[in-house]
């Protein structure tokens, strides 16, 4: 590859970038995990979890110890860490969601998601000191990296992937509700229990997934973000959730082709124009709530987020 | 063994780091910021970058970072507690211009920019200098001296905003006092000690202390003694077991104290008759 630069001809950029079989792979793989993080990520801001999330996403460090310790492949690792630590939060309680105006509720979740994740990370450090070797991944977990991924790992991906969606499909209804109103599905005889435990072994799956593209650490850029995004735009569940996914693509796609043409590195991109993205969308809300209120001196609409 | 200037250090630092975090992470969880902290303690590695790509010393970017990062979350939510989306996307840009500075670093002359990052993400507390352990020392009794100061207004802010309001507590302000106490904390801790035991000793001795006690004091007592104890033990364990990493051993310890109080608590509320255990489950569990 001679070094490659952005020209005005945006047609003869994208051909450009397609003529390469790694950047083929990245858009595939990045295009993947975006719709995956898209949908579950909509769940994910509609029920207040991204502590839970994030506590996920740094299990890629005892999942990669632990997978150089035992000599196993990194990813397997990986997901089998975000496995545990779902089950755990779900366990430890870690599932309920914040209480309307007490803390009494917050108060109990904060601190085990808190716990778990101390725990995975302390586990990670005693793997990596009985292994004695170096870790030579570490700033790729952390980061991501776009380069060298091959065939295996796109079809890999697109299994997660559709595993997660179908998964998701078949319980979205009672999910929905479950996360907008526990009390009312707990009424209805829903198993709200064992629906956030299932959600959070998605979240798991979904996250092991899109932490090898963008890092651990930044993994919220396509998981928070546009769907953040999105549900500050509009209330109306279908119409935000298919936005969250437009969304979260455009962000992959465009960090991807702009980090191509540039030396710097693709999760400043990503985190960029989710974040660019988002501050967007909390503006325009903000102006269309102020706007209606002036017009009929009514109270601003509540939005979702 | 403490015949070994390291050792030394590590307590003389540990101590008041560990009491720091006890008490400050009681109030944490129980207004729900953990997650608040968890990101100062992630996005502190910034700082020190940053700093190292201006020239300046590592601890001025990371005081700066983490200070200037809870004053913006503080001034983002209602009630200064921003709420988890808010704290997610923000913290998630600030990594990514992390990123960002280290692909300017390593363009740039010097090397061992991964370096900085191991570093500063995951310090050990057995590395620390005679300089830098007293400093610690030094800004974790400024925070346990801050809290004891603030604690009666704070716990009242913290229980019951609205009339706390009323009475003329500044809510919002003591929101921003306890966010920055999380910040100093932090960007001491995790450059000395790690942001891993930082936000563990935060969690895990105050998860235990709430599940244990509802009466505030005690709970603040509990939780700063269960961090201590944690950090003396883990810090010999690891001593006499050099395999095992001190990080892990004192939040080994500390995740085991949470555990075990976990395990009382849940014993307590299912030996409470049935019709006062269901009104305790729906007043939030932990109270038994």
């Amino acid at each position: 590859m001679s070094n490659p630069t952005l020209t005005w001809n945006l047609v003869k950029d994208v051909h450009e970038l397609l003529a390469y079989q790694f950047m083929v792979n990245a858009l595939q793989a990045g295009g993947i995990v975006a719709v995956m993080a898209g949908v579950v990520g909509w769940f994910v801001v509609l029920r207040r979890q991204s502590f839970a999330a994030h506590t996920t996403a740094m299990m890629s460090f005892p999942g990669a110890s632990g997978a150089a310790l035992a000599g196993l492949p990194t990813a397997l690792g990986y997901y089998l860490a975000c496995g545990v630590a779902a089950l755990a939060i779900g366990r430890s309680g870690g599932a309920q969601r914040r209480g309307r105006s007490g803390t009494l509720k917050g108060t109990s979740e904060s601190a085990a998601v808190g716990v778990v994740q101390v725990a995975g990370l302390a586990l990670g450090f005693l793997f990596l000191s009985l292994y004695k070797g170096v870790l030579e991944q570490l700033e790729t977990l952390l980061f991501g990296t776009f380069l060298g991924i091959d065939s295996d790992q796109v079809l890999t991906l697109a299994i997660v992937a559709v595993l997660v969606l179908v998964a998701l499909l078949a319980i979205g209804r009672p999910l929905l509700l479950s996360s907008l109103d526990p009390e009312a599905a707990r009424a209805r005889g829903l198993p709200v229990g064992l629906l956030d435990i299932g959600f959070l072994l998605l979240l798991g799956l979904t996250v092991a997934a899109t932490s090898q593209i963008t890092g651990a650490l930044l993994v919220f850029a396509l998981l928070v973000a546009p769907p953040a995004a999105a549900q500050a735009l509009t209330p109306r569940p279908g119409l935000s959730l298919a936005l969250s996914v437009v969304f979260a693509v455009l962000v992959m796609w465009l960090g991807l082709g702009i980090s191509y043409f540039s030396i710097y590195p693709l999760g400043f991109f990503v985190t960029s124009f989710g974040f660019a993205l988002y501050v967007a969308a909390k503006l325009a809300s903000g102006a269309t709530a102020a706007l209606r209120h002036s017009r009929q001196a009514g109270k601003p609409m509540a939005t979702l987020v | 063994m403490l015949a070994h200037e390291f050792i030394r250090n590590a307590y003389l630092a540990g101590t008041f780091v560990a009491l720091a975090c006890g008490l400050i992470g009681w109030f944490a969880v129980l207004r729900g910021q953990v997650f608040a902290g968890d990101a100062l303690s992630h996005v502190a590695f910034v700082g020190a970058i940053a700093a190292a790509v201006v020239g300046v010393d590592e601890r001025v970017g990371l005081f700066a970072l983490t200070l200037g990062l809870a004053a913006v979350m503080a001034g983002l939510g209602r009630r200064a507690q921003a709420n988890d989306v808010t704290i997610g996307v923000v913290f998630s840009w600030v990594l990514g211009i992390g990123v960002l500075l280290i692909a300017v670093l390593s363009n740039g002359s010097s090397a061992g920019d991964g370096l900085i990052v191991a570093n500063t993400l995951f310090g050990s507390i057995f590395g620390l200098g005679a300089g830098q352990s007293l400093l610690a020392a030094v800004i974790g009794l400024a925070v346990v001296l801050a809290v004891a100061v603030s604690a009666r207004p704070l716990l009242f802010a913290s229980l019951d905003a609205e009339l706390a309001a009323l009475h003329g507590v500044p809510v919002r302000a003591l929101g921003l006092v306890l966010l920055l106490l999380i910040g100093a904390v932090t960007a001491e801790g995790t450059q000395a000690i790690g942001a891993l035991l930082v936000l563990g000793l935060i969690a895990a001795p105050a998860g235990a202390a709430l599940r244990l006690t509802s009466q505030p004091y005690l709970g603040m007592a509990l939780s700063a003694g269960i961090a201590l104890v944690a950090m003396w033990g883990g810090i010999a364990i690891s001593y006499a077991i050099p395999s095992l990493p001190p990080s892990t051993a004192i939040i080994g310890l500390a995740v085991g104290a949470y555990a075990l109080a976990s395990l009382a608590s849940n014993i307590a509320l299912w030996a409470l008759p049935r019709q006062l255990r269901n009104r305790r489950t729906a007043e939030g569990g932990h109270s038994a």
